[in-house]
């Protein structure tokens, strides 16, 4: 096939491939056709990643320019287009989504026993919304994609989750609602001020005063910092987490808290520039106090599920940190974080799913000396464990460093204070290690585990390797990103106060 | 004395009206000569065909030049045939919801389709009259004929009672609009409103009889439309009426609402734009705020939905008041989508009825994802729409009211009116906690008769389906409201 020809519409079908195949399975599929259910979604999510990997060979890293554009028109009235694009920001966090999807389908793949068709639909579904947010350059497009993403996660939630799943599930909803709401009514404001146009680039050119600025600064606050989350908009997330079935978990943590830092990253930081250098300290300390405060909560906790989502809070923390302190570092070190912080959370949750589905518990205090009956799993778990530490040659540790490095430019304090995420993130994993993994057998349960089948393997071994690909040569990774962040400080040095 | 000949009158501009007429008072004697047994089903058939040919008739309207006719009474523009093709393609949607409910009551009967057909003739009416007189002519047509349908179930005692608190609060509402006009007319000495509406640029508007004027006919108003605080009557008639009814009252009337408000209020009074802007902010917020509130503690479905729709009334006028031709195009979009809605919310409790089981409570919703996983679909799509939740057309009704807001500099208005909306999610999403997360009470499948299943799948498909080309439905709304030249 003649690249170019790729090139125009890869984008819509990445999105619409997704979301036709999830309706076809839901129409087909029953419980007496799980199988080929489930056979279709992977065959489907597989198409999808494969169908995502030119994304990554035809694009010029040597330009900030979006790229793989499609643009038509969609309401003349109001001047929405149906307008598509990618650039080094967006690119790989689209790669991301198509990589985990499918992990999450085979994570399914035995655990999900009733409503296979409508849960294996739902993320197909999700996945090809989740690439429309990335991909959009319409704000109003952009929009229907973000909310639309609530719709199949809230039925997820409710549907196969835990016994808590209703209060979280609406809790979840409600709370991003509100947040993305407040967003729409500045968007609106947006399309007013620029000329009647709801092109997300454009908006990036308007000049603002500041005080428009620090209310349009606040209202995409509301719907990001929701979404990352920040503290202390973050309470959600734990409940969200611990009642959604592991696949649940496992989007929630890769993809869908990635969408509040691109979010930061392509409204935020380019459209209110000024807010943003005024609002720095906010960002910042409310980013500081996710690394540590959270840190500390996450200490305490006896849900495994629980432990990593505050764990999750708090390494989110390590993405605004970076963003806000506004050198190359700084942001590219929060785009790796997000990135590897996909892998090694969507890991963890389904380390989390294996030992669940076992013992149908996520306490910490039922396990202990898995070490003993599960050893290969028990490898497994102890390297992302490893990794969500941040140890060097693993994927957190790239991150991080960068995050740290570039807030010491910008202030020795924030570096020193985010440093000590090292010593906290490491006690928290390390003792959840410890008490899970090793020590003394205390339920006898323990001794009859099984350990991991060729399914788990297959999942967990391809995460592992990207966090230890990215780990030790994130080149790759950085090099596309490279000129859009260059472009994207570049741009944000210059005020828009008119 | 003008010239009176039918040439000169114009008829011709009425056909839809005068065909709907003749046709109801056809199908009223037809009714007589026929045999029992065929009788109902026959005058049934014919009143939908009757609907529909009627549709066809106005479609020639959407475009052109308004054309007066009547000698000023009457006008036929853009918007009145986009209003009425909507009024006659939604009554005939919900007609054929009401059918086995109607059945299984006893009330499938030919006169219920024939007031039926004088109710839309009212609205058709309504949304031409170009005259205060007309305005109160088709606004009584329509009022009087949902009074009977609704007593119609006189078996049911509820019924017969909403229908007389219908009635009480009803013909208090008009009198009160009469006021007004009386009002109006002493003022300007005039009942066309384009006269009125030339002569007020001339008076002095301090003047405190013109304030009562303005405030009778919006008080009217809110009664009729039945926002806060002149809402009591909507939640018990919505819940007491038999649901057959309730999905037509609560539906196409809105639509001839919009006409009513935009030609009096926007084309008579629109001279006074500050004054009931001012009243309706107020009672808009109110709308949306109590009827949202109140919602979440119902748990009869057909009440929550009144309530329900006390807060989208809210929303719609939060177009009108911004006061900018975007703002009436974005009600004119609201309403046509929120009347499909609310027709087919209804319409989905009459499929889900039995003889003996209303299935209005909300609990009777429990499981319905296993009960029947395609109408659980259906609720699915049709709250979020009601939620206004992408990716449905619901949003983009929203979405549309929310913009005029922030265009007209009213943004303290759209940050209150969505996070009211928020507040307005939590109880459709209760609905579908219940059909989805929740265990059925018992797993007997429920099934639907397969025509109105047909038409509400249809019905609620469009919701997500038209979305593509829902580019093109805002854009008529937008040319409709430009054709009517305020």
């Amino acid at each position: 096939m003649n690249p170019l020809d790729l090139e125009n519409g890869l984008l819509s079908l990445l999105i619409w491939l997704p979301v036709i195949a999830g309706i076809l399975i839901l129409a087909v599929g029953s419980d007496q056709k799980a199988t080929m259910v489930r056979g279709l979604s992977l065959g489907f999510s597989i198409l999808v990643f494969l169908l995502s990997i030119p994304l990554y060979t035809l694009f010029d890293s040597s330009t900030a320019a979006m790229q793989f554009v499609e643009k038509a028109s969609w309401i003349k009235a109001f001047n929405i287009n149906y307008h598509l694009g990618v650039d080094g920001i967006s690119m790989p966090l689209i790669l991301l989504t198509t990589l985990i999807t499918v992990i999450v389908i085979i994570s399914g793949w035995q655990v999900i026993t009733q409503r296979v068709a409508q849960y294996m639909a739902a993320f197909l579904i999700m996945e090809g919304i989740m690439i429309g947010v990335f991909a959009s350059l319409d704000a109003i497009l952009f929009y229907v994609f973000w909310e639309s993403m609530l719709i199949p996660m809230f039925i997820i939630i409710g549907i196969w989750g835990g016994p808590n799943r209703i209060y979280a599930t609406i809790k979840f909803f409600l709370y991003t609602l509100l947040g993305s709401l407040l967003m729409l009514v500045a968007l609106l404001y947006l399309y007013n001020v620029s000329g009647n146009s709801f092109s997300i680039l454009d908006f990036h050119q308007i000049k603002l005063g500041m005080n428009v600025q620090i209310m349009l600064f606040l209202a995409f606050f509301a719907a990001f910092a929701v979404k990352v989350p920040m503290f202390p908009v973050h309470t959600w997330l734990p409940d969200a987490h611990v009642e959604a079935p592991t696949g649940g978990s496992v989007i929630l943590a890769a993809i869908m808290l990635k969408m509040g830092g691109y979010g930061f990253i392509r409204f935020n930081m380019p459209i209110t520039p000024d807010a943003s250098h005024e609002l720095a300290w906010l960002m910042i300390t409310l980013s500081l106090i996710a690394v540590v405060y959270i840190a500390l909560i996450a200490l305490v906790q006896q849900d495994m599920k629980k432990l990593i989502a505050y764990s999750s809070i708090s390494h989110m923390g390590f993405v605004t940190l970076g963003l806000f302190i506004f050198n190359p570092q700084g942001v590219e070190g929060a785009m790796m974080q997000m990135i590897s912080h996909g892998f090694i959370s969507g890991a963890l949750f389904l380390c989390v799913g294996v030992l669940y589905d076992r013992l149908h518990s996520r306490m910490i205090q039922t396990y202990g000396g898995i070490a003993s009956t599960m050893p290969v799993f028990a490898g497994f778990m102890v390297l992302f464990a490893m990794a969500n530490s941040g140890l060097p040659g693993t994927s957190g540790f790239v991150g991080e460093f960068l995050v740290i490095l570039g807030a010491f430019q910008a202030n020795p304090w924030f570096a020193i204070i985010a440093s000590l995420t090292l010593i906290f993130g490491a006690a928290y994993t390390l003792w959840m290690i410890k008490r899970v993994i090793y020590g003394k057998v205390v339920n006898r349960d323990v001794l009859s585990l099984s350990d991991v089948n060729p399914r788990e393997i297959i999942m967990l071994s391809i995460l592992a390797a990207m966090v230890l690909i990215v780990g030790i040569w994130p080149n790759p990774i950085l090099e596309v990103m490279h000129t859009s962040i260059e472009n994207l400080l570049q741009h944000i040095a210059i005020s828009k106060l008119p | 004395m003008p010239d009176m000949n039918l040439v000169s009158l114009k008829t011709a501009v009425a056909l839809p009206e005068i065909f709907i007429a003749a046709m109801a008072s056809l199908i009223l004697i037809v009714g007589l000569f026929l045999r029992e047994d065929s009788r109902d089903r026959t005058c049934y058939w014919l009143s939908l065909l009757t609907l529909v040919a009627t549709a066809a008739l106005t479609f020639d309207g959407i475009v052109g030049s308004p054309i007066s006719a009547f000698n000023g009474l009457f006008i036929s523009d853009p918007m009145s045939a986009l209003l009425k093709i909507a009024v006659c393609l939604i009554s005939a949607t919900v007609f054929v919801y009401s059918r086995q409910y109607n059945l299984d009551r006893d009330i499938f009967k030919s006169e219920y389709y024939v007031l039926g057909l004088f109710s839309v003739a009212g609205m058709m009416v309504m949304i031409s009259a170009d005259h205060l007189l007309t305005l109160y002519l088709g606004l009584e047509l329509m009022s009087l004929c949902l009074y009977a349908m609704i007593a119609f179930y006189r078996d049911d005692k509820l019924a017969v009672e909403s229908a007389m608190k219908y009635f009480v609060l009803g013909a208090l509402a008009s009198s009160i609009l009469l006021y007004g006009m009386s009002l109006i007319y002493g003022l300007t000495g005039s009942l066309e409103l384009g006269a009125i509406s030339n002569t007020l640029s001339a008076i002095d508007q301090s003047n405190l009889a013109l304030a009562l004027a303005v405030v009778f006919v919006v008080v009217s108003l809110a009664f009729k439309l039945g926002v806060v605080p002149f809402h009591m009557w909507v939640p018990d008639v919505y819940q007491g009426a038999p649901t057959s009814t309730t999905a037509f009252m609560g539906s196409v009337p809105k639509i001839a609402a919009f006409a009513i408000i935009v030609r009096l209020l926007v084309g008579g009074l629109g001279e006074l734009h500050e004054m009931w802007q001012q009243m309706l902010i107020i009672l808009a917020i109110l709308s949306v705020a109590v009827g949202n509130i109140i919602a979440i503690a119902q748990d009869n479905l057909k009440r929550m939905l009144a309530y329900s729709t006390i807060s989208h009334m809210g929303f719609f006028l939060f177009g009108i008041l911004s006061g900018t031709d975007a703002g009436y195009s974005a009600s004119l979009f609201y309403v046509i989508i929120y009347a499909t809605m609310s027709a087919a919310a209804f319409g989905l409790i009459l499929c889900l009825s039995s003889k003996n089981n209303e299935y209005d409570k909300l609990s009777d919703l429990a499981g319905l994802s296993r009960r029947n996983p395609g109408l659980a679909l259906l609720l699915l799509i049709l709250m979020l729409s009601m939620a206004g939740i992408p990716p449905t057309a619901g949003f983009f009704a929203k979405l549309s009211v929310i913009q005029s807001l922030i265009n007209a500099g009213l943004i303290w208005v759209a940050v209150t009116a969505v996070i009211l909306a928020v507040i307005g999610a939590y109880y459709y999403l209760r609905v579908i906690k219940l059909a989805y997360f929740d265990s059925p009470v018992n797993e007997t499948p429920v099934s639907a008769r397969s025509d109105s299943k047909a038409v509400l799948t249809v019905n609620i498909l469009l919701i997500v389906a038209i979305l593509p080309w829902i580019g093109t439905l805002i854009s008529i709304c937008n040319d409709v409201i430009a054709g009517f030249g305020v």
